[in-house]
C-alpha cells in the first residue's frame, strides 16, 4: 500500500480547498448583492422592523464575523429560510434531490450501456463504416450544446413522432428523453475514450502473442484486451458521472424535470436567494464527494495513479 | 478541414461585423400581423422572411445574423479575459514557486473540482445579467489550462543555463518572458484559445437559454432557442435555425482546435 496515505491526503486537501472556495465565493457574491433585508420584508415595512431583521440575520456584525458564522452555518446545512416556500432552504433542496438523482443515474447507466460496446466495436473494427459513423456522431455529441439536443429530441421524438411526452415526471416514459439529453455528452466521451483505450491495448505485445498462439479474435478481445483496457475506461466513465450534475441544470429546465437544477433556475427568477445558495453549495458538495470517491477507488485499483 | 474551419470562422466574423448591412430586416422590429410566419422565399416587398418570423413577428434570419455579434463578442472577450488571468497566474506560479505556486495550483485544482456552471448561475443570479458580468464569469471559467501550460514552460526554462546567463548580464524577468517563454508556448496558447472559444460560445448560449445571459430584446442564439421553445409545435423554425448555427459553430471551432493541436502541438493531446 505504498504511497496510499500521501495520495489520500492530497486528494482530501484538494476536496477541502474546493469546498472552502465554493463557500467563500457564495459568501462574497451574497455580500456583493447588497442588503437582502428589503427582499425579505414587505416594501412598506417600518425602519424598526428592518433593523430588527438585520440584527436577527447578524448583518449588523463585522464582515469577518459574518463570514465565520456563515461558514459554520453552511457546514450544518443552515442557509436560512426560503422566501418562496416558507421553510428552511436546506429542506426544500433535499426534497428536490431524489428527482435529480433518478435522472442523473439513468443518464449515466444509459450512456455507459450504449457507449462501451460502441467504443469496443469501433476499436476492433477500426476505420470500418461503423467506426466512422459512430465516431462522427460522438464528435457531434461532444460539442453540441446540451439544451439544443434536448430541444431537437422534443421536436422530433415528442412533437413530430408523438412517441414520448415532452415534460414532467410521471412514469419511465418521461425519463427517456431527459436521460438521453443529459447523457449525450458522457456517452460521446465514453465511446471515444473506450475506443482509444482498446486500441492502445490491441497494439501491445501480449496481444500479438495471444494471436500467435492461435486464439480466435473473439477470445483475444474478450479475455486479453477488455480486461487490460478496463482501468482507464472505468476512471473516465466514473469522472463523467460528476460532470452530469452540471448538465442537470440545463436538462431539467428543458424538460421541466422537478430536480434541484430546475429549482435553482426558478429560485433565481423568484429571487429566492437562500435556495439558490443552498443549491449551489449542495451540488458542489455532491460533486466534490463523488469525485473524491472515484479518485479513491481508482487509487486503490491502480497504484500508478498515486504518484502522478 | 482546417481551411473549411477557417473560412467558416471568417465568414461568421464578417457576418457579425456587417450585421446591420447584411440583415434583411430590423432584428427588433415587431409586426403582429406577420407573427409566426413560416420560412418563405416570396414576399410582396421583395424582402422575404427566408427563415420565417417569431412570436412577435420579428425576422428570424435577421435576429440570427445579429445574434452572431453577441456570440462572438462574448466568446472572444471571454477568451481574452481567461487568457490574461491564466497567463499571469501561470507565470507567477512558475517564477515565484514556493507558497505562491502551491496556492495558485491548488486554486486551479479546486476550480476543476466542481461544475463551474453552478457557480456562474449563482454569481449571475445575484449580480444580474450584463455583458461585463457574462464576459468575466465565462472568462474566469477557463483560466486554468493557460496557467498550467505557462507554468510548466517556466519550470522547464527557469533552470536552463542561458536564463541564468541573461540574469547575470542584467536582463530582466520581462525579457525572459517576452523573448524565451512566450515564443515557446505561443502555439499551445493558440490551440487552447481556439478550444476555449468554442466552449465560451456554448456557455454564453447556455446561460442565455436559461435567461441568465444576454437579455431581450437583444438577439442571441441561446435566447432565440429559448423564445422559440413555446412554439416548437407550431413554429419549429424559431428555435431550430439559431440552434443549428450554434451547433455548427461549436463543432467547427472545436474541430479546428483539435486539428491545430495535432498540427502545432501533439503534446497537448492528453489534456
Amino acid at each position: 500500500m505504498h504511497g496510499l496515505l500521501p495520495f489520500l491526503g492530497s486528494r482530501l486537501l484538494r476536496a477541502a480547498v474546493a469546498l472552502w472556495l465554493v463557500s467563500t465565493v457564495v459568501f462574497v457574491v451574497m455580500r456583493l448583492s447588497g442588503d437582502p433585508v428589503p427582499l425579505l420584508l414587505p416594501p412598506d415595512a417600518p425602519r424598526s422592523e428592518i433593523f430588527r431583521v438585520r440584527a436577527e440575520l447578524g448583518l449588523d456584525r463585522p464582515l469577518p464575523v459574518q463570514y465565520v458564522v456563515f461558514l459554520g452555518n453552511a457546514l450544518r446545512g443552515d442557509f436560512g429560510r426560503s422566501i418562496h416556500f416558507r421553510q428552511p432552504a436546506f429542506r426544500v433542496v433535499l426534497g428536490y434531490l431524489p428527482a435529480t438523482f433518478e435522472l442523473g443515474l439513468t443518464a449515466f447507466v444509459l450512456a455507459a450501456l450504449v457507449a462501451l460496446p460502441i467504443g469496443v466495436v469501433s476499436a476492433v473494427r477500426r476505420n470500418s463504416p461503423v467506426d466512422q459513423v459512430t465516431m462522427g456522431l460522438a464528435l457531434v455529441g461532444q460539442s453540441a450544446p446540451t439544451f439544443f439536443i434536448g430541444i431537437l429530441l422534443i421536436l422530433v421524438v415528442s412533437l413530430k413522432l408523438g412517441l414520448l411526452p415532452t415534460s414532467g415526471r410521471e412514469d419511465w416514459r418521461n425519463l427517456v428523453l431527459p436521460a438521453l439529453t443529459l447523457g449525450a455528452f458522457a456517452m460521446a466521451s465514453i465511446a471515444r475514450l473506450t475506443r482509444s483505450a482498446v486500441l492502445e491495448v490491441l497494439r501491445a505485445d501480449y496481444i500479438r502473442t495471444a494471436r500467435a498462439k492461435g486464439l480466435s479474435e473473439a477470445l483475444v478481445v474478450a479475455k486479453h484486451t477488455l480486461k487490460n483496457a478496463a482501468v482507464p475506461i472505468v476512471t473516465i466513465t466514473g469522472l463523467q458521472f460528476g460532470t452530469l450534475l452540471g448538465g442537470a441544470v440545463v436538462t431539467e429546465t428543458v424538460f421541466a424535470w422537478p430536480g434541484i437544477g430546475r429549482l435553482a433556475i426558478q429560485s433565481i427568477y423568484n429571487r429566492d436567494y437562500p435556495v439558490v445558495q443552498c443549491t449551489v453549495f449542495l451540488s458542489a458538495v455532491l460533486f466534490i464527494v463523488i469525485n473524491f470517491c472515484i479518485d479513491l477507488v481508482y487509487g486503490l485499483l491502480d497504484p500508478r495513479v498515486r504518484s502522478s | 478541414m482546417a481551411l473549411g474551419g477557417g473560412v467558416f470562422v471568417v465568414l461568421l466574423v464578417v457576418t457579425a461585423l456587417a450585421a446591420p448591412v447584411i440583415a434583411p430586416h430590423d432584428p427588433v422590429r415587431q409586426s403582429l400581423r406577420a407573427r409566426l410566419a413560416a420560412p418563405t422565399l416570396s414576399a410582396a416587398d421583395g424582402k422575404a422572411h427566408v427563415l420565417g418570423t417569431d412570436h412577435l413577428g420579428r425576422d428570424v434570419l435577421s435576429r440570427m445574423i445579429h445574434g452572431a455579434r453577441v456570440s462572438l463578442l462574448v466568446g472572444f472577450a471571454a477568451v481574452v479575459v481567461g487568457g490574461i488571468v491564466g497567463a499571469t497566474l501561470g507565470l507567477l506560479a512558475g517564477f515565484r514557486g514556493g507558497w505562491t505556486d502551491t496556492m495558485i495550483m491548488t486554486l486551479a485544482d479546486a476550480q476543476l473540482a466542481f461544475p463551474f456552471i453552478l457557480l456562474a448561475i449563482g454569481i449571475i443570479a445575484v449580480l444580474g445579467p450584463s455583458f461585463p458580468t457574462l464576459i468575466v464569469v465565462i472568462g474566469l471559467s477557463g483560466w486554468v489550462t493557460y496557467a498550467r501550460v505557462l507554468r510548466s514552460q517556466v519550470l522547464v526554462l527557469r533552470s536552463r543555463e542561458f536564463v541564468d546567463a541573461i540574469h547575470a548580464l542584467g536582463g530582466s524577468v520581462a525579457r525572459v518572458i517576452a523573448r524565451h517563454i512566450l515564443p515557446n508556448v505561443l502555439s499551445s496558447l493558440v490551440v487552447i484559445a481556439t478550444l476555449e472559444l468554442a466552449r465560451a460560445i456554448v456557455l454564453e448560449a447556455t446561460l442565455s437559454f436559461l435567461g441568465l445571459g444576454v437579455q431581450p430584446p437583444t438577439p442571441s442564439w441561446g435566447g432565440m432557442v429559448h423564445e422559440g421553445r413555446e412554439y416548437l409545435d407550431s413554429a419549429w423554425w424559431i428555435s431550430t435555425a439559431p440552434g443549428i448555427v450554434l451547433m455548427l459553430t461549436s463543432i467547427v471551432v472545436s474541430r479546428t482546435g483539435d486539428w491545430l493541436r495535432d498540427l502545432l502541438d501533439p503534446t497537448l493531446r492528453g489534456e
